[in-house]
Order: structure tokens, then C-alpha cells, then sequence
């Protein structure tokens, strides 16, 4: 009992090491994301399909070499609320992905192109592979990364207000740490660790495993928008977004039926409340 | 208190049912033509809203289990599937994690009422500690609840919890184990909460039910704290009743439902969108929101033991509160001095909540400290003292007089000025 303790001490303290996410480290130091205003923000914002699409491209293009997006199935990409790419598009790009399928009927795996209804391909067969390919560092699911993750971090007395109006700075987050690497302060590259980029908007920073990600023009825009490397963080910032919570427009119409619904019964039932207690005296 | 029952029924079947089984009375002695006091005011509304918001967490609940896989593997992707794929799930999950929230805000707005205007003194004990106990019931529902998604913060928030039973002498080490079910927190400590989940809320339906049937046993208590006199005193529940609590409950599930449906992550923690993970601790473990100031009280004490002794006592005390508030007066519209300490107590709450949910380091600590022997004094100390010193202001002679009385005073109000 005492040495499975230690051993799992142990293991806690150097995964936490390898991964470079040790609490102190983290603590304090992360720079705020910078606070931009998105279309999806607010009781009435909705994706724009457009930048939806272009930051599908930028993770198809770019992320998806080491991140997975786990939570995802291609017929998302076709699901109203999303890019919104036809189903023939989405036909063509899960036909892209390699599936291993069966076993068929001879007890035989099988490889097949992917469908619409397959998982998004994961670039690692697992875990410790995608350690192993990444210096000991894991690339996180980005299924969930701009729920996760908080990019705004306010003193306790303003915080909780500050959040209900602007949420947690997920989608910002993701933004500033794309379009964040910086040349470290001369203290710091002192002892920087091997092989890591320094980047003060990372949650367990400031050192980063991952290499600067993007660089001008590293995906083509089919819609002519000039891939700066802000756009390009902008657009997966967004796509990530959608990705967190694929049915967020569903969520926030039906949310506005629910409480006009809500508000007009209030309504009738103070005027009903308010005609039957008027004949007593209360 | 209802007396006897003036059901009439002029339905031949409901005669027939009647007759058989007094159901239709039953509904109609408790709902239709029950004798609530004529002042009350919307404070009182909340006892109806905390019984939908417990019908509305079952409803939900049972749907959600549905689509739910408990199992330390697939849990997490399990109330993620709920979320992206069943018909209306991400709504349906939602509404049942903001439920919880609400359902807790609910029940605290109806434990101060109670604390405010006396409600629990004789004789409405047994209503009281049968409230304290649904409360209880609804913290071990609640934290199981939060397990269930297997995010990161649910299963610290588990591990915390469990084990501050390990500061039991003698047997903690026996008793953690047994509660896991197991020698960590894994699957099997996944499955018996979910279990219990499923369990307790069927449970805290049965002590809702005695709470009800106490409380028209006893009769409703009412902003003055006078007791009902004489049928001038009160109204019949429908319609009455009937509208000003439905009326209140449409307003507060606009605020509800505003959060459900605009800001549903709000009242969680983002960390808990990342799956658990034993080998990675969170930077700060903290309970859902609702029990920050029971949290505050078991960190005050540097003792572990005596820490989760004092955080149980912190609620257990409610069951003595009866007994350890000495006035005769009920209400404290009548208690200059109580009332002002109830408001201190607010405060003196709020403060903890906040301790809570900060790192316990620095001055949050002796903050916590302070408040926490201040949230005992409240009840062990001052409350039995005041009820001694304090000299009451007049009471009235019947509901129906403090109701003309304040009617009265608007009057002149209501006239033009010179």
C-alpha cells in the first residue's frame, strides 16, 4: 500500500514534469488572452461559416498533423450551426482518412476510405505514441479546448462578474497561444528548457512544447482571405469553438423561445395573481 | 389545523374512488381548499419551487441515465455524446446540471426564510429537521452528481471528499476503502455513486412527502409569526396559493433557464471539460459553488479530524436550532437585535463562500478563521443570549390585524401631498 503510494507519487510528479505543466509554474504567469469580440459571443451570436470553414482548413491543414479531434464525426462538418459544408464535401473529405475496419467475415481486419459517419482519424494510434512523437509531450484532444481551458484571469473580487458578460476566454485562449510565441525575456532563456518555444499565454507555461504552429500563408483561403497568421488563429479559434459545442445555435434559439415563453406567462400570471388577490386584503 | 375535510365530490366516479380510497380528498384537503395564512409573502413561494425543481432533476435525470455509461472509460465521452448526438441532449444535460445550482439557490433562499422568520420553533420542529435533513440528503446527491461526467474536477473533488473520511480514528483507512470500493478512486467507486445517485433523490421524495405532511399537520407559519386564529386569518390555497406560487415560479425560471440556456457553464468548472486523469491534480480543487461555505469551515481548522467535524457540525447545529434560539417570539420582524444578526450571519455565510473558493493561503485563511467561529457563535452563543436580553417589539393580535394595520399605513400614502 505504502510503496503503490510512493510509486504513484512518483509517477504524478514526473508526468506532471514531463508535461511542463507543474502547478507553480502555472500559477500566476499566464498572461491574459487578448480579449477580441467574436460572432458567436453574447445571447445572440452565431458561428460565421465562413471563418467556420477557413478554421476547418487550418486544422485539417495544420493541427490535425498531431492533434486529435476526438469528439467530432466528418457528418458534423454538414450539420446545420456548423461550417455547413455540403454533404459531398464531407463525403470527399472522410473518404481522405484511412478507417480500420471488421473484423469481416473471414476474422480479418480490414482498411477502408472513411465515411461521413466515422470519428474524426486521430494522427496517433494512441497516447504514448503521440508522446513518443512529440518529445514526451502529449498533444492535447482539441475537441473541448476552448471549454477547458480559461484565457481571462481576473482577481477573485471582479472575476465572477467579469466572466458572466465575457465567459472564460476559451476561444481567446486558443487564439492568443497560437499568435503568441515571443522572443524570451533575457532572465528567462537562461534556463530555457531544450527544445521548447516560450509563450506566456500558455496555461502551463511559459515554456511550450509545441513549436510555433503557424506561419504566413501555410494554408491557402479558398475564399481569398489573406492567411496572416492572426486570421489563421482567429479562424481555428472559432472552428474550436464550434467543435466544443457543435449545437450551441440550437441551444441559443431555442433558449430565446424559452424565456419570451417564460417571460409573456409571467406576464398573465401576475395580472391573474394580481385579480384574485385584489379582493382581499393581504 | 385543516380540520375536517369539506370534500364534496359531485363527480360520480371521483364519489366511487372516494369512497374506496380517499385519494381525491386527500389532493383536494392538501391542494384545493388548504388554509394558508393571507400574509404571506413571496419568500414563502419557495417551498413550491424547490418541489418542481425536484420533479424537473428526476424527469431529467431519468433521461439522462438513458444515454449514460458508467464506467471510468467511457463516462466522460458518454455525457459528451449526450451533449453533440441524442435529440435535444445538450438541453436536457444542461438543464440538469444548472438544475442543480438553482435547485441549491432554492433551497438556501427557503432555509434563510425559515431561519428569518422563526419557522422552526415549536410546533414545527419536526417540519425543521426534516428540512434539515432533505438539505443533507441534497449535498450527497449533489456531490455524487458532480462525479458522474468523470471530469477532472469530479473525480478531485471525489478524492478530496472521501477522503477526509481517513481522519476517522482508527478505522479511517478501513472506511475509505470500503466507500471507494477499492484502494483509489476508480470504476467501482464511478459505479456506487451512480448507483446512489439514482437511489438518493427516490429517497429525498419520501422525506419531502413527511416534510409536507407536517407542515399540514402544523399549518404554514407567516411573516408575523402570529398563529393562525380564525378563518379570517387565511385563504384558501387554490386559488390563492395556486397563483402567487406559480407566478413566482415563472419568474424564477427565467432566470433560470436564462443561465441553461446562455450561460450554462457558468455555475461549473472549465477544468472539468478535461477527462479524469489520476495522475494530473488540478491546480486548486474546489466543490461545486453550493458548498463553498462548508468547504471554508472544514479548511479553517488546521485539525483534519476536527476540520470534518466542524464542517458537519456547521449543518448539524441546524437540527438543534429549535432548541437553541430561547425567544418566545418567532418572526424577526419583531426582534430588532435577531434580525440584525440574522443579516450578519448572511454576510458572515457569503464570506465563507468566497474563503472557499480561494487557495488557502495567506489572509484568506484567518478569514475563513473568523468566520467560521463567528458562524458557530451565531448559533451557540448568541442565538440562546438573545432570545434571553432581547425585548421584543409588540406583536399583533392576529394575522388578519397586521394585515389591516398595514393596509391602513399605505393608505395616507396613497394620498396626494400638499
Amino acid at each position: 500500500m505504502k510503496t503503490t503510494k510512493t510509486l504513484l507519487a512518483a509517477i504524478a510528479l514526473g508526468t506532471s514534469l514531463v508535461l511542463g505543466g507543474t502547478a507553480a509554474v502555472a500559477a500566476g504567469k499566464q498572461k491574459n488572452a487578448e480579449d477580441i469580440s467574436f460572432s458567436f459571443e453574447g445571447v445572440f451570436g452565431n458561428f460565421d461559416r465562413a471563418q467556420l470553414q477557413r478554421g476547418f482548413l487550418v486544422y485539417k491543414e495544420v493541427c490535425a498533423a498531431c492533434h486529435s479531434l476526438d469528439q467530432m464525426s466528418y457528418r458534423n462538418l454538414a450539420q446545420p450551426g456548423g461550417p455547413e459544408l455540403s454533404v459531398d464535401q464531407v463525403k470527399a473529405i472522410a473518404a481522405e482518412s484511412t478507417v480500420m475496419d471488421g473484423p469481416d467475415s473471414e476474422g480479418e481486419m480490414v482498411e477502408r476510405p472513411g465515411l461521413p459517419a466515422d470519428k474524426f482519424a486521430s494522427p496517433f494510434p494512441n497516447r504514448e505514441a503521440a508522446m513518443a512523437a512529440n518529445g514526451g509531450a502529449y498533444p492535447v484532444d482539441l475537441s473541448l479546448i476552448t471549454k477547458k481551458r480559461e484565457g481571462f484571469h481576473f482577481p477573485w473580487y471582479v472575476s465572477p462578474f467579469i466572466k458572466l458578460v465575457k465567459g472564460n476566454g476559451g476561444p481567446e485562449y486558443v487564439r492568443s497561444v497560437l499568435m503568441g510565441y515571443e522572443e524570451p525575456p533575457a532572465e528567462a532563456a537562461k534556463d530555457a528548457p531544450e527544445g521548447k518555444s516560450y509563450n506566456p499565454y500558455f496555461s502551463a507555461g511559459p515554456w511550450i512544447s509545441m513549436a510555433p504552429p503557424l506561419s504566413e500563408d501555410a494554408v491557402e483561403y479558398a475564399d481569398g482571405t489573406k492567411a496572416s497568421v492572426e486570421q489563421m488563429s482567429t479562424d481555428v479559434a472559432a472552428f474550436l469553438t464550434w467543435a466544443g459545442e457543435p449545437k450551441m445555435e440550437q441551444r441559443k434559439s431555442m433558449g430565446f423561445q424559452v424565456v419570451l415563453y417564460l417571460v409573456i406567462l409571467s406576464l398573465l400570471l401576475f395580472l391573474t395573481k394580481k385579480r384574485v388577490w385584489g379582493r382581499e386584503p393581504h | 389545523m385543516s380540520g375536517h375535510s369539506t370534500y364534496n365530490p359531485t363527480n360520480p366516479v371521483m364519489k366511487w374512488v372516494d369512497d374506496r380510497l380517499p385519494l381525491p380528498r386527500l389532493m383536494y384537503d392538501s391542494f384545493v381548499s388548504y388554509p394558508v395564512p393571507r400574509n404571506l409573502n413571496y419568500w414563502y413561494t419557495f417551498g413550491g419551487i424547490l418541489m418542481i425543481m425536484m420533479v424537473s432533476q428526476i424527469i431529467t435525470g431519468i433521461v439522462l441515465v438513458m444515454h449514460y455509461t458508467p464506467h471510468v472509460d467511457m463516462a466522460f465521452d458518454s455525457v459528451e455524446h449526450i451533449r453533440r448526438n441524442v435529440n435535444f441532449g445538450n438541453v436536457l444535460q444542461k438543464w440538469h446540471a444548472v438544475g442543480a445550482s438553482f435547485f441549491f439557490i432554492a433551497v438556501y433562499i427557503h432555509i434563510a426564510r425559515g431561519m428569518y422568520y422563526g419557522s422552526y420553533k415549536a410546533p414545527r420542529e419536526i417540519l425543521w429537521m426534516l428540512g434539515v435533513a432533505i438539505f443533507l440528503i441534497m449535498m450527497a446527491t449533489g456531490f455524487m452528481g458532480y462525479v458522474l461526467p468523470w471530469g477532472q474536477m469530479s473525480f478531485w473533488g471525489a478524492k478530496v471528499i472521501t477522503n477526509l473520511f481517513s481522519a476517522v480514528p482508527f478505522f479511517g483507512e478501513a472506511i475509505v476503502t470500503w466507500l471507494w470500493g477499492g484502494f483509489s478512486v476508480d470504476n467501482a467507486t464511478l459505479q456506487r455513486f451512480f448507483s446512489l445517485h439514482y437511489l438518493l433523490p427516490f429517497v429525498l421524495v419520501g422525506v419531502v412527502i413527511l416534510h409536507v405532511w407536517a407542515l399540514h399537520v402544523t399549518g404554514q407559519g407567516n411573516p408575523t409569526g402570529v398563529e393562525v386564529k380564525s378563518g379570517q386569518d387565511t385563504l384558501a390555497f387554490t386559488p390563492f396559493a395556486t397563483v402567487k406560487d406559480a407566478f413566482a415560479l415563472s419568474v424564477f425560471f427565467i432566470v433560470f433557464t436564462a443561465f441553461v440556456f446562455f450561460a450554462p457553464d457558468y455555475l461549473g468548472h472549465s477544468i472539468n471539460y478535461e477527462e479524469a486523469n489520476p495522475l494530473v491534480t488540478p491546480e486548486h480543487i474546489v466543490p461545486e459553488w453550493y458548498y463553498l461555505p462548508f468547504y471554508a469551515i472544514l479548511r479553517a481548522v488546521p485539525d483534519k479530524l476536527l476540520g470534518v467535524v466542524a464542517m458537519f457540525g456547521s449543518i448539524l447545529v441546524w437540527f438543534i436550532l429549535p432548541w437553541l434560539d430561547t425567544s418566545k417570539v418567532r418572526s424577526a420582524t419583531y426582534r430588532p437585535i435577531f434580525k440584525q444578526l440574522f443579516w450578519l450571519l448572511m454576510i458572515d455565510f457569503f464570506i465563507l463562500g468566497v474563503v472557499g473558493a480561494n487557495p488557502p493561503e495567506g489572509w484568506w485563511i484567518t478569514v475563513g478563521q473568523i468566520a467560521t467561529v463567528y458562524y458557530f457563535a451565531h448559533f451557540l452563543i448568541l442565538l440562546p443570549l438573545v432570545g434571553l436580553l432581547e425585548t421584543p417589539k409588540p406583536l399583533p393580535s392576529s394575522i388578519s390585524d397586521a394585515v389591516l394595520a398595514k393596509n391602513a399605513d399605505k393608505q395616507p400614502a396613497a394620498q396626494p401631498a400638499e
